[in-house]
């Protein structure tokens, strides 16, 4: 099933056409973003010198800690009045990154997130539990409006309850369910334990993690449901940048909306097609926050093989990262930020290791810190105190409930070279 | 009065909470010479705090700080109890009747009879109510050599 056949299936000549077309309008779009003329001028780019798709490439990259640089709203390039949604992700350091969006921006979004669902057969006739943060996190309003475009029945349930979420699901009926892979394990588990079935469940949207061919076949299991793999990120909009079609053999990016580069992260040269690499991206359909190649630190590849649904190239299911980010519960962390907290705390030094494991099929992250030599009091309830202020410190700048343990000085690990402070012991999902 | 020659020093070391830290701590006031006349240890989640009188403070303060402890002094008092039944709660009732709050205490019961270490709200009024009760407060000298 299509949702916009026309674009979805475009032959690749008029496709590269319509994305030179674009990419010329998002030349012009960043001109009124203060970074983007700095960057193409010190480059010496001007629109004309873009002729082709594959001069692109004189482009320099946007990195994530650029989007850091201009918060919050350095990289809006209309005024604030045209904006009418704000989204936050993390960031590498101490603020999140914003993201803005234009009525235009939403109304793009959610027709990606339309086709997305239409693709793997969610039709108005479905009833749609949207299972994750409804917050800052894009994940959460971004499904919410594109189930509501395709007219599906919707119930924004958010994270949380997991009995409640499953007494909804029967007595709604509930056919279509979005949430993070871990959390599908955990709700089946649950279900387990309260003794019932999920029967009127058909079709698992998972996403925000990456996760495994035999996690899926647990989950198909366990929960009766046909499960796609979704991805995407706030920066290029939110989820629907790229989902699985019935295939289930990688996933469909849309190349209408985003010019698709695989690079050595390390050269930063483009690598060919079945060749893992960082994928960045060019958004090619976006108003108010337009990027020029951002980096998404996202591993994956192009996939040379057409699909049999006739849509577009393929993308490779994500593997892991190109830096350090975490994902725990479907939260994006960087060591980095955890690191910024802590120096923001005088009793605690900056010497810290973090350990990530998964306790029924739940991410738990644990983080030692050392107290500081000359902060110790002597009282017991003084270390009780900053314990917890630790804690809510992390849980203020990740989102994110942490186990903070206070160690003595001196007791954690130090590193000559690249130091390793985060041990992941969670197996893959 | 002069109250400061009742006020000890007792000594509190930062420990986590895994096996061998007390030993550690034990090993080194002995490597010193250091005599340990009453102790305990309060534990919270994941830590602890061990807090001890020793004969020799400074002492044990400087070798276990060298060591890396994070160690601190804190001002404690010491009462004598009648080794029999209702001897705690004759000192507790002075403090309780003072206003003063105890924020924790441990005792041990020696060749002289039993002793009360308090960790007071506030030493100065606690160690003037206790003497005009009559009960007996131990000056530093007894356990500070």
């Amino acid at each position: 099933m299509f949702w916009d056949k026309k674009i979805e299936t475009m032959k690749p000549a008029e496709l590269r056409e319509l994305q030179l077309k674009r990419l010329k309008k998002t030349l012009d779009q960043v001109q009124h973003v203060e970074f983007y003329r700095n960057l193409l001028s010190k480059a010496k780019i001007k629109k004309i010198s873009i002729k082709s798709l594959e001069d692109i490439q004189k482009i320099p990259f946007t990195k994530k800690q650029d989007l850091r640089n201009g918060y919050p709203f350095g990289f809006f390039a209309v005024p604030l009045k045209k904006i009418v949604r704000i989204h936050t992700t993390s960031g590498t350091t101490g603020k999140p990154t914003v993201v803005g969006y234009t009525r235009n921006d939403l109304d793009k979004w959610s027709d990606l997130i339309a086709r997305n669902m239409t693709m793997v057969g969610i039709t108005e006739n479905d009833v749609f539990q949207n299972m994750v943060n409804y917050g800052m996190f894009t994940g959460g309003l971004g499904f919410h409006y594109g189930a509501e475009k395709i007219g599906m029945t919707v119930i924004p349930s958010a994270t949380g309850n997991t009995k409640r979420q499953i007494e909804m699901i029967n007595d709604f009926g509930v056919t279509t369910i979005h949430c993070t892979p871990s959390y599908a394990m955990h709700l089946s588990e649950v279900a387990e334990e309260m003794g019932t079935t999920l029967d009127s469940l058909k079709t698992g949207l998972f996403g925000a993690e990456p996760w495994s061919e035999s996690t899926r076949k647990t989950l198909e299991k366990r929960l009766g449901v046909t499960a796609y793999d979704s991805y995407g990120m706030s920066e290029l909009f939110g989820p629907g940048v790229a989902f699985e079609c019935p295939e289930r053999d990688g996933l469909h990016i849309w190349h209408d909306s985003y010019l698709v580069e695989i690079i050595d992260p390390k050269t930063g040269e483009q690598v060919s097609d079945g060749e893992r690499g960082e994928l960045v991206i060019t958004p090619l359909v976006k108003e108010a926050m337009p990027l020029l190649r951002y980096r998404t630190g996202d591993v994956t590849m192009l996939m040379e093989d057409g699909c049999l649904c006739r849509r577009g190239k393929k993308i490779a299911r994500f593997t892991g990262r190109s830096d350090d980010m975490l994902v725990i519960r479907g939260i994006n962390v960087f060591p980095s930020q955890i690191e910024h907290v802590l120096l923001k705390i005088p009793e605690v030094g900056n010497q810290f290791m973090v350990y990530i494991d998964r306790i029924n099929h739940l991410d738990e992250m644990t983080v030692d810190v050392e107290i500081n030599r000359d902060s110790f009091s002597g009282e017991l309830a003084d270390l009780a105190r900053l314990q917890k202020k630790v804690v809510k410190e992390l849980r203020d700048s990740l989102e994110l409930r942490t186990t903070v343990r206070l160690v003595e000085p001196g007791s954690l690990p130090r590193f000559e070279g690249k130091a390793k402070r985060v041990i992941d012991r969670r197996e893959a999902i | 009065m002069d109250t400061q020659k009742y006020v000890i020093k007792q000594i509190s070391i930062f420990s986590e909470n895994r096996p061998g830290r007390l030993a550690a701590i034990a090993h080194a006031l002995g490597e010193e010479k250091v005599n340990i006349l009453a102790f305990s240890i309060a534990e919270a989640n994941g830590f602890g705090v061990v807090r001890a009188l020793v004969d020799h403070p400074q002492k044990a303060h400087d070798k276990l700080q060298s060591l890396g402890f994070n160690i601190a002094f804190t001002d404690v008092i010491a009462v004598k109890m009648q080794d029999k039944p209702g001897g705690l709660f004759e000192v507790a009732k002075i403090l309780g009747d003072a206003g003063i709050n105890i924020e924790y205490s441990y005792a041990y019961s020696g060749k002289d009879g039993a002793v009360l270490i308090l960790r007071v709200d506030q030493v100065d009024d606690a160690i003037t109510k206790i003497e005009k009760s009559g009960a007996t407060l131990m000056e530093r000298s007894v356990f500070h050599g």
